[in-house]
């Protein structure tokens, strides 16, 4: 197959359906990791960025996208990690944010770019909560408990 | 040239790389739950650090000079973080500090992230632009791990008669390894990364802290050096023994 041309729109449909490991309702397409696909003679190479530089599931992620890729036929598949420009919570979709919320770790929200008390608790929707720690159970998170519904929960850092 | 910028991005990953080592001891010990995975979650980040120079740093030793890549051939991230001996590690002396207790780490992490703070943001401006991308993406993390230190220098230093005792003893035990930081290496000097230009910020960021944590900073201390240019404390060796182990007793093995 020697064509430069690829059908993004239903590529990227396809790895739509590749998780994040540690959160598995967002897709690394919601998650914004996902930064380029492109044909290189026979050879398809994505370009994926890490959000934060430690981040064991980038390797785990890379593996996937290969394994989703190759059953899709493509043969000869590279993954690059790209560094920059940096990752930020800026790239998220909406409909990622949506999903978090629903699935109980609060969204990232530019009033709270440096964690503090106040962010809406993604259960009973309060802004009566408190921060707990700014690191939290992955690198991506802060800790908080909200002091309505007393549940804990994650906050996903802007970043 | 080559050579310089090879060992200042070692110097780099090496200084993350083995504070991430020292932070990583603290994992399941912390003095509360939270506070355990604040310190893990930074050893994280600096292990990320780490790797991302280490990467670099061995695609620039694979294009200059492919003979030095350490025992297995090619010089990988991998290579370069457990094959290299404690004299070939450029980390200033104090990331290879003891953890010492709870006041000893945190004040060791806020010398180092205030440092660290400040290199990045100046390394913006370097001509080299993959030096210039690692330190962006890492100074956005690093900012997190100056707010956190910062936070319990203030704390600890400003709180209980014994909790001042144990951050003015920190302070005894490690001002003596700050020195260094703003001493260039031949390597920084060759390539024109001036970081002496640091040391006010460095300085006033410290001093801003200290004030309110009721510390004073010690004058007239003798600086030690040397790690930069591999002339290390005891202690490097042993943490090598443990971070190397593996690789040493079976090498190549991966899991």
């Amino acid at each position: 197959m020697k064509t430069s041309v690829i059908d993004k729109k239903a590529l990227y449909a396809y790895l739509e359906e590749i998780k994040d490991p540690e959160i598995p309702v967002l897709s690394i397409i919601d998650m914004g990791i996902v930064r380029d696909v492109k044909m290189n003679d026979d050879e398809l190479e994505v370009i994926i960025t890490s959000t934060y530089t430690g981040c064991p599931a980038m390797d785990m992620i890379a593996a996937n996208i290969s394994i989703e890729l190759k059953t899709l036929g493509f043969k000869k598949i590279k993954i690059t990690q790209s560094i920059s420009p940096p990752w930020t919570t800026e790239w998220m979709s909406e409909e990622g944010k949506k999903k978090l919320q629903q699935y109980g770790i609060a969204p990232p929200d530019k009033r709270f770019t440096i964690p503090k008390d106040g962010v809406e608790c993604p259960l009973c929707h309060s802004a009566n909560t408190r921060l707990v720690s700014e690191f939290g159970s992955t690198a991506c998170k802060a800790l908080y408990q909200c002091n309505e519904c007393k549940e804990p929960f994650d906050y996903f850092k802007c970043h | 040239m080559g050579n310089n910028l090879i060992n200042y991005t070692l110097h780099l990953a090496d200084n993350s790389l083995i504070l991430g080592q020292r932070n990583s001891e603290w994992c399941g010990h912390g003095p509360i739950l939270e506070q355990d995975i604040a310190i893990t979650n930074i050893s994280l980040d600096l292990i990320g650090q780490a790797r991302s120079f280490y990467q670099y740093a061995s695609q620039l030793i694979n294009q200059h000079s492919p003979s030095s890549g350490v025992g297995w051939g090619e010089a990988s991230e991998d290579s370069l973080a457990y094959l290299r001996t404690e004299r070939e590690f450029k980390n200033c002396l104090l990331v290879e500090q003891p953890n010492g207790d709870w006041a000893q780490t945190i004040l060791r992490q806020f010398l180092f992230s205030s440092y660290q703070y400040y290199l990045y943001q100046y390394l913006q401006s370097n001509p080299d632009t993959s030096i210039v991308a690692i330190a962006e993406k890492s100074l956005k993390e690093v900012s997190y791990h100056l707010r956190w230190s910062s936070e319990w220098v203030i704390r600890l230093g400003d709180g209980t008669e014994e909790s001042h005792k144990r951050m003015k003893q920190g302070v005894d035990e490690l001002w003596r390894y700050t020195g260094e930081l703003f001493t260039p290496a031949t390597y920084e000097k060759e390539l024109g990364i001036d970081v002496a230009s640091l040391k006010n910020e460095w300085s006033q960021k410290v001093k801003t802290v200290f004030d309110e944590a009721s510390l004073g900073i010690p004058s007239n201390i003798f600086m030690h050096a040397g790690g930069k240019t591999g002339t290390h404390t005891e202690n490097l060796g042993f943490i090598l023994a443990d971070l190397q182990y593996m690789q040493r007793a079976y090498p190549g093995c991966e899991w």
